[in-house]
Parts: structure tokens; sequence; C-alpha cells
């Protein structure tokens, strides 16, 4: 394929640009050229919702949240949307220029935005009972942003109970001040997420009552996984399944692109030659995807609205609430791009196209990955070696060059393991901070890093799949600072409970007793996953930067972790913004079942008061 | 690959790059750094990328830095850049590893090596002289002595080995809980949106329903029927669970029939216990204290067992362990074993003491969905010892097969 420079000092061909998008508008909005607020009555009358999304920009921006019908694909479900679509309008925004965003709640209960990666005033931070008291039903609220300090692709939503689940939210993207440094003749949202014909309250529910409730992929007498009978008992006395790879899965969810199911055909078009970015987001409640343009290769260029020095691969895997901007030079008349979820239950699909309605070959689901040693805490078991179930902290030998053997998913993932005498909760190894009680099934042995981890299932695909050890800032970091401290935060669950926190302790627990930073601290963040799952850890209203031995300042910046199951994932932050902050996972079942927190960045020592709204 | 550090270039906004010989594996040109540092410098202003003044100072040059004041400004200092082989006394290739035995040596402690980070000291641009490349994988670490090895002789010059203390936060980061939206829109406004938080985020109660077991027992003598049913309501660690059996023959009395209502609390990952009262309702007039466990145990075997003590100071104990053995995702084989205990005889429940009874049964369903299951089986049960003999006084067969058919639902 031929490579042309991605970074480039032309500025991007406006005039195409534009054409571009409102092809994809009136794509998108199938033909309603009204933007959906305009329209107006039908939103508060319940009518049915649409898919896709329409754009709203400007100094004054305004949304309204509704309710209504939705169908994809032949199944009904009730929908939370905002200004009628699902996922709700594209918010253009403007690197250095303020916005004004009044959002009114059409529905019986209260409601909320929260403004996902994006850098504000804690109170426009849009969580309620950390940022604001939330949006009574029939209220408006302003959310009034002063000058944006930063570009890229972004997100918005509910941050209210299970709305988020619904359908409340959409894509935001905030053109940078300066030039563009990405340069594409096409610019498209792929925003990611998952239908259930179900009431977020229900599948909770299930959650909490039937283990495995939503996996029709478990281990059976007549399944054709590579488990040995021995691997299989393992398995059982551990209590554990070993293809628990996602809570809520295709059982249950239709995956979306850009609102749309896969048989409804979401396009993206394009002329062969140009050059297409697309800014995947993550907007799902509980799907991790592995994100692939079969026999395309493609740049990684951003990450969580951050710009990456471009990293060319063939395959990415997407937490929750992730975003990342790839450049694609699609050829032939058309490309399918396949959004497949972690469990590989079910995709979601587009397709670049060269005209309307060309189309090429969906590829069949893959096999269904199983968790391996690594997921259990045990990294150590290729080769040779052999640390005695130690705790090795932040030595990564992968890092080193040493060049070993990738770990895990063998044709025999369990092979030459020997688990007898092995105890899977040995709470010795915890640190005092973490609570120990039922709420914690496991504790990892050996939590590596995992930062250079494909992530589940991806260890042994034929080709290059983006890790975090690839990400490179593009532009320097400000703050080079050696951390002043360092702190461990475990993340802590209980399968069959349906437990989930952080340090073993629910936000119930500590919902008084935040993490707190000086401002301005620069402290250096482990997260230690004692859990088989793997957990997308956001933290609100800051950037922090992945010690992935990227040289110091061009360590990436990300809002949004994956922490590998039995591993660790490791930040520096500079606490540079005052204020309480949502700190949690960003499985949205998890956060609601105790995995969340709130961290408090204490205000500057010669701070004056914040002044009082409606005060001068 | 041209093309690819050409964008590289492109893409770099500050000489860190010329400096960054970390990337030792790209073939691009090191030198002369400040030159081409200042002209990348000013390209990238005049693309309106922000390069800060100074940038181009030199943050990381090893060599100059060793030959001054080694001890000067290394709080920022970015060791990921360092490249040994070109520091000014430190001389890797002098240095001798190859007479390092790393197995000769014993236990190594990794515990003290927690914040050692190998990968920003570079050794990839390290040069081993005399050395083929080390083959880690083949190496016991398990017994190795990093700690019998001298860094101290090694001169690092201004490398910070010491790790970043582990620690509470400092007195700036106050204390108290987070109230800052208070000061924003006042503690009344927030109050209400801050219990819903807390409720909702960890706080939820749950109502549980399931008859596990509903069914028509077919077998010789007269046809009966069978209800086992639990539930719960509550929380994640503290649950009020009841129970309830009865089993009897179409058109008699309830043979038995019970109800428990008790206090279940979390005591590990996958056991509760459990204390309450058990109503019996069928034959002499009977309450029970109830004290008991239930819960997963190795293997997937959920367990219910419980001890009681009735009104009439009679012990008794039951035991009941179910296993779901999975043959699709919708075919599952379930056997299933009870087991009833009892300390003393007691002649008007046809108890003996000891082993009482024994029940064995295996059940296949099918899952139409999760919460809803037809099933067939079959459960064989025995009565034992001097209960054994009550049946027989009484008439009854102590040994009764039953063939099912029923339906496992919860919802």
């Amino acid at each position: 394929m031929s490579i042309l420079p991605l970074i480039d000092d032309v500025a991007i061909n406006r005039r195409k640009f534009l054409t571009a998008s409102a092809g994809a508008a009136s794509l998108l909005a199938l033909g309603q050229t009204a933007p959906a607020w305009a329209r107006g009555a039908d939103l508060h009358g319940g009518g049915p919702i649409r898919p896709g999304f329409d754009e709203v920009s400007g100094r004054d921006i305004a949304l309204t949240i509704g309710e209504g019908p939705r169908v994809v694909q032949g199944r009904r479900g009730h929908a939370i949307a905002v200004n009628g679509s699902v996922p709700g309008p594209l918010i253009r925004l403007k690197e250095g220029q303020p916005v004004r965003l009044a959002v009114t709640n059409t529905l019986h209960e209260d409601s909320s935005i929260h403004w996902h990666g994006l850098l504000l005033p804690f109170q426009y931070d849009g969580v309620p009972g950390v940022s604001f008291p939330g949006i009574k039903p029939g209220e408006t609220f302003v959310y009034d942003i002063p000058a944006l300090r930063q570009s890229g692709t972004y997100w918005w939503h509910s941050h209210s109970g299970l709305q988020e689940q619904a359908g409340h939210y959409g894509p935001i993207v905030v053109e940078p001040a300066g030039t563009v440094p990405v340069q594409a003749d096409r610019d498209y949202v792929l925003l990611l997420s998952d239908f259930t014909p179900l009431h977020p309250h229900t599948i909770m529910d299930k959650l909490k009552k039937g283990e495995g409730y939503f996996n029709y992929q478990q281990n059976t007498w007549t399944d054709d996984y590579p488990l040995s009978g021995e691997d299989r008992r393992m398995w059982a006395r551990m209590r554990m399944m070993a293809t628990d790879i996602l809570d809520v899965t295709g059982s249950t969810y239709t995956y979306l692109a850009n609102g749309r199911g896969p048989e409804e055909g979401l396009e993206f078009l394009f002329n062969p030659g140009e050059r297409v970015r697309l800014r995947v987001i993550n907007g799902s409640a509980m799907t991790f995807f592995n994100v692939r343009i079969p026999g395309v290769k493609f740049w990684v260029v951003g990450a969580d609205g951050q710009n990456v020095r471009p990293v060319e691969v063939e395959e990415f895997q997407i937490g929750t609430a992730e975003t990342y901007d790839i450049v694609v030079e699609p050829t032939g008349e058309a490309r399918t791009i396949v959004a497949e979820s972690m469990d590989r239950s079910g995709m979601a699909v587009a397709t670049l196209a060269s005209r309307p309605g060309a189309r090429a070959a969906v590829p069949p689901l893959r096999d269904p990955p199983l968790l391996t040693m690594a997921d259990m805490g045990m990294n150590h078991g290729s080769g040779g070696m052999d640390h005695g179930g130690g705790e090795i902290g932040g030595m990564d030998h992968s890092a080193m060059g040493h060049d070993m053997p990738s770990q895990g998913a063998s044709a025999d993932p369990m092979a030459g393991m020997d688990m007898s005498g092995m105890d899977m909760r040995d709470t010795s190894l915890l640190p005092p901070s973490v609570e120990v009680g039922p709420g914690i099934d496991m504790v990892s042995m050996n939590p590596v890093d995992r930062m250079g981890d494909p992530g589940l299932g991806l260890d042994n695909v034929p080709h290059k799949v983006l890790t975090y050890k690839d990400l490179v800032a593009l532009e320097p970091n400000d703050d080079l600072r050696r951390p002043t401290r360092q702190m461990e935060i475990h993340l802590t669950g209980n399968m069959e409970r349906y437990m989930w926190s952080f340090d073993g302790k629910k936000f119930t627990a500590v919902s008084d007793d935040p993490i707190r930073f000086a401002y301005n601290e620069r402290v250096r963040v482990k997260l230690v996953n004692d859990t088989m799952m793997a957990h997308p850890i956001h933290l609100h209203g800051h950037f922090f930067e992945l010690v992935n031995g990227a040289p110091a300042d061009r360590q990436p910046q990300k809002h949004t972790v994956i922490v590998q199951p039995g591993g660790s994932a490791t930040f520096d932050l500079t606490a540079d913004e005052q204020g309480d902050w949502a700190f949690h996972c960003h499985l949205l079942y998890h956060m609601h079942s105790g995995m969340f927190q709130i961290v408090t960045v204490a205000q500057p020592p010669s701070a004056p008061d914040v002044k009082r709204v409606g005060e001068d | 690959m041209r093309l690819i550090v050409a964008m590289f270039l492109a893409g770099t906004a500050t000489p860190a790059f010329a400096q960054d010989h970390s990337g030792h594996a790209m073939p691009a040109p090191q030198a002369p750094a400040q030159t081409e540092c200042e002209k990348e410098a000013a390209r990238h202003r005049a693309m309106g990328h922000p390069v800060p003044e100074g940038a181009c100072a030199p943050t990381a040059q090893p060599g100059e830095i060793a030959s001054a004041d080694p001890h000067q400004g290394h709080s920022g200092m970015d060791h990921s850049q360092m490249n040994h082989s070109q520091m000014e006394g430190m001389d890797h290739s002098t240095m001798d590893h190859s007479g390092m035995d790393h197995s000769q040596m014993p236990a190594m402690d990794d515990s003290t090596m927690e914040n050692m980070d190998h990968e920003a000291m570079g050794h990839e641009g390290m040069q081993w002289s005399g050395q083929p490349p080390m083959n880690h994988q083949s190496m016991d670490h398990g017994m190795m002595d990093h700690g019998t090895m001298d860094h101290g002789t090694m001169d690092h010059g201004a490398m910070d080995m010491t790790p970043i203390p582990q620690g509470p936060p400092p007195a700036a980061a106050g204390s108290g809980p987070p109230r800052a939206a208070d000061a924003i829109w006042g503690a009344d406004a927030m109050r209400a949106s801050r219990d819903a938080l807390r409720a909702e985020n960890g706080g939820m109660n749950v109502f549980w329903f399931q008859g596990d077991r509903a069914e028509y027992r077919a077998r010789e003598g007269g046809d009966g029927y069978l209800w086992d049913v639990q539930g719960y309501y509550g929380g994640d660690l503290d649950k009020f669970w009841f129970k309830s059996e009865g089993e009897g023959t179409f058109g008699e009395k309830p043979e038995s029939a019970e109800i428990q209502g008790l206090w279940s609390h979390a005591i590990g990952p996958w056991w509760d216990l459990q204390a309450g009262v058990r109503q019996d309702l069928t034959g002499p007039e009977r309450t029970h204290a109830v004290l008991g466990v239930q819960g997963l145990a190795p293997y997937m075997f959920e367990v219910d067992a419980a001890a009681f003590l009735s009104t009439k100071g009679d012990l008794t104990a039951r035991v009941e362990a179910e296993l779901d053995q999975r043959i699709t995702q919708r075919l599952i084989l379930q056997p299933r074993a009870e087991v009833n205990l009892s300390a003393q005889d007691i002649p008007e429940l046809g108890v003996g003491a000891g082993l009482d009874s024994v029940e064995l049964g295996l059940r296949l369903r099918y899952e139409f969905v999760r919460e809803f299951a037809p099933y067939v089986g079959i459960e064989q049960e025995w009565k034992v010892g001097q209960s054994a003999d009550y049946a027989h006084l009484a008439g009854e067969d102590p040994s009764v097969t039953n063939y099912v058919v029923g339906v496992r639902f919860w919802f």
C-alpha cells in the first residue's frame, strides 16, 4: 500500500471536507434535512427515535433529552434520546472558543450530560451528586463552558442512572484552533454502541441474580474449546469461567454503528485514492470492540482525542469510552469495517463505499476467546523463568527487549500449568489500603504491566494489533516532573455476587472518603486488576499519561485506560483541575455495582474562593 | 520505510526526537542535534504547533550533563532518552558484565525491585562487549540475587534510581468528604443527588424468587408432588432469605411441608451464613432454630447445609448439593444429593438417630430462557438405619424411586 504523509502542514481542504460531511449528514439523517432540535414537537410527544445523528455547533447549543420507542432491525426497545436520535447529535466545537449548552430534560426522572474527555470547570462536568445536582424533569440546565483548551474526538453521555444504555449518548468533535495536523479528504465519526430491547434495570437485575446470564458461549460437554479435562476441572475448582469475557453479550445486544444495526447498512462514502479519517468512539454501555477493516492496513493517529505518532495496524481493541482516530486509504469498490464484540458474540458493521450501495464481504465472527493464565494474574508461565510467585511490581521484562514470546492463548491456554496448591485469593498479597471481604473473589498473584497486550483474544491474530505501548504523543507533554508520590489502586470484584469496587470498597462505603490530590501534585498511579475481567477506567476532567515506555515527554495522554485482567496499568497524573471528579469503571453495570470513586483535587493554595452562581 | 521516517520527523514538534536515542532501531540521523532541532522547531511553529521557546535547550544531553555538575536539575530528567553508550564516565563496555554469573545468584528477591524501571534505563542501547545477546528466557530469574550486585560501582551518574515513594496524600490535598460542588450550587441543592448517587452505585437491593424444583413425581403406590422454592431480598452482603419445601401424594394430606425465614450474611466470596426460624406445617407442631451455610463450593457445587434445633429439643441436619453440567448452552444435566441426619430418634416423625435418609437425583432441563427450564428426571430416596425400620413398621417402603417431571424457574 502506498504510504503518504498523514501529518502535513497543508491545511485540510475545507470545501472538500464540508462536502464530505454534508454527504454523510444527509446519508445519516435519512434525507431529513432539518435538525432534530428544530423540529422539536415530536420529540416531546414520544415519537419514534431516529437512528444516526445530526450536527449542532455554534456559541449556543440547545439539546433536549426525550424518550420514545426505538426499533433496531425489528427489535423494539425504549430509548432515551437527545434531540430525537440515537446517538444524539454530533456536537462540533472549536478549540479556543467558549460554548453554552442548554440542556432541557423532558423525562419524568432526573438526567444529565457528561462531556466525556473535555477539560472544563468541575461544576459543568455533569455528574449528579459529584459536580452538580443533576437536571430535574422539565428543567433546562446551561453548561457554560469557557474557551476550550483542546481539540480532538470526544463524546457525551448521561451520567444519571443507567440512561446511557438506553441511547443517551453522542459524539463531540473539537476542531483545532490552528492547522489540522491530520490530513484527510474525508472526516467521519464512527460511534459504536450496544442496543438492547431490555430495560437497563432488567439487565442489572439479571447480572445480580444469574451468573453468566447473558453468556451463551460457556464451556459445555459439546463445545470445541481447546480446553483439556484438567483445564475444565481447574476452572470449576476456582468457581470461575474461562468464557467470562463480557458480562452482557450479543445474546441481548445488537451492536450499532452510528445507531444502525449490522444489517441497516451504514455507509461512509469515498472516492478511490482519498484518505478517510474515522473518529471511532466506543459509546457502548458494556462492550469492548475489536475493530478492523479486513485486508486494509490503517494508521492510528489519535487516542482519546489526543494526536499520537501514526501507528500502522490492522486491528485495535477499543474499550468502552475510549476513542481512536484512524486514517485509512480504502481501495477497491468497498471495504467492510468490522467492530466485533470482544467475546465475538456479535458485531457492528459499516462500509467504506465508493458509491452508494457498494458492499464488501462481511467476515464471519471469529471463535470466541478464552481467559488465560495471564488473565488470572499468573504471567510468567512461559519459558524457564521462575519468579516464585513473588511480587515483581513494575518490572516488565517484555519491555526490556528480551524477546519473550507472547504469552497466553496458545493452542492450549493452560498448557504446562500446574494449578495444584495455588491460592487464587491470597489476600496477604494485597496492600493495607485494600479491604478484604466477600467482595473480592480473586487476588492477582503477579500483576505485571500488561499495557503491551493487544487485548483479550488478540494475542495470536496473524497481523499487527495496536497496544498501549505503540502510543507515542505527537505533541510534547508540558509537565515533565518526576512524580513525587506513587499510589496503587486495586480493581476488585466478585463475579458470583456481581460486586465491583476499588480497593475492595464499593462507592457506598467510601462516598465521603475520596481519593485526594494536592493541587498540581504529580502522582504516579498504578492500577492493579485483581479480577479476570478487563476494566476501562476513566478519570473525569483530566488527561493522564500512560507510563508505557514512551519517552517521558511523549507518554500518551488518555482519559480512559483499560487494565487487563490480572495485570496492571500505570499512569502519571498532574492533578491540576481543581474540584471533585468522578473516577470509575466505564462498564456501566460495574459502575452501577460500586466501581466508582470521587477524586478530589484541592484548590490552589492561593486561589480565591470560587464564586457562587448568581454572584457578581 | 523512508516515508514513515519522514512522517515521524514531520510529526515531531520538539527537539526531543533528535535526542531520543531510545529508538535505536530507527535509521534516523542522530546528529547534529542542535541545528536540526532549531529548524524543526521553527518549522513547527510555522505550522501552528506550540513549540515553547528554549525547547531546544539541552534538557537531555547526557554527555554535557555528565561533564558539568551531575546533580543539577535532575528532577525533570527523562531517563528514557539517556544513551548510556555515549555517557562520559560511564562506559559499559569496560564493565565486565560477562563476569556476572546470574545462574549462581541465589534467591533473587523480586519484591525489592518493585519500582525499578528497566525499560527507562535503555538497555537496548547498551553495548554489551564480548557477550552474545542474553537469552533471558532460559535464565532462571528465581535464582538471581540482585541484592548482591554492587550497583554502587556502576556510575549511573545522574540516574535517579530511587523509587517513587508510596504514601498518603500530602496535607495540601485536604481532608474530609468531597464537597466542592456545595460551594457552587449549595449544600441543600446537592444533597438529594448525592444520596441518589450513593444508592445507585453499589447500594441496590435485589428481590429473587426461585422454584428450584416444582415437580410431579410418578412412583409406585400413588403419584405425588414436590416443591422446593427459595428467594431473597437484600443487598450484596446481607439478605432476608426464605425457603419452603414440601411433598405429598395426590389425594392425601401433605407428608411434609416447611417454611424458613433466615437472615443471610456473606462470610466469604462464595458463602453466606444463614440463621433464622423454620416452621413445620405438617405433622406434630414444631418450630426450629436454623443455623446454616449456603453457597458455591469448589467445582461449582451449589451447597445448602443447615442444622435445626426444634422446640422439642431435637437436633437434626440437612445437607443438599447440586451441580449443573452443561451439555449444550441450554441443555443442562443436574445431579443432586441430599442427606438428612438426626442426633436422636424421633419416633413420632419416623426419624432414627444417625443417618436418616439419602436422596440422589438426576434432572435434565432445557433452558428456553434462563428463567424457565422444564425438566425430566429420576430421584431415588432411601430411609436408612432406624429410619428404615420405622418405615417398615409403618408399612412403608424405605426405598422409593420417583420419576419426575417439573419446571425450574426464577424471577
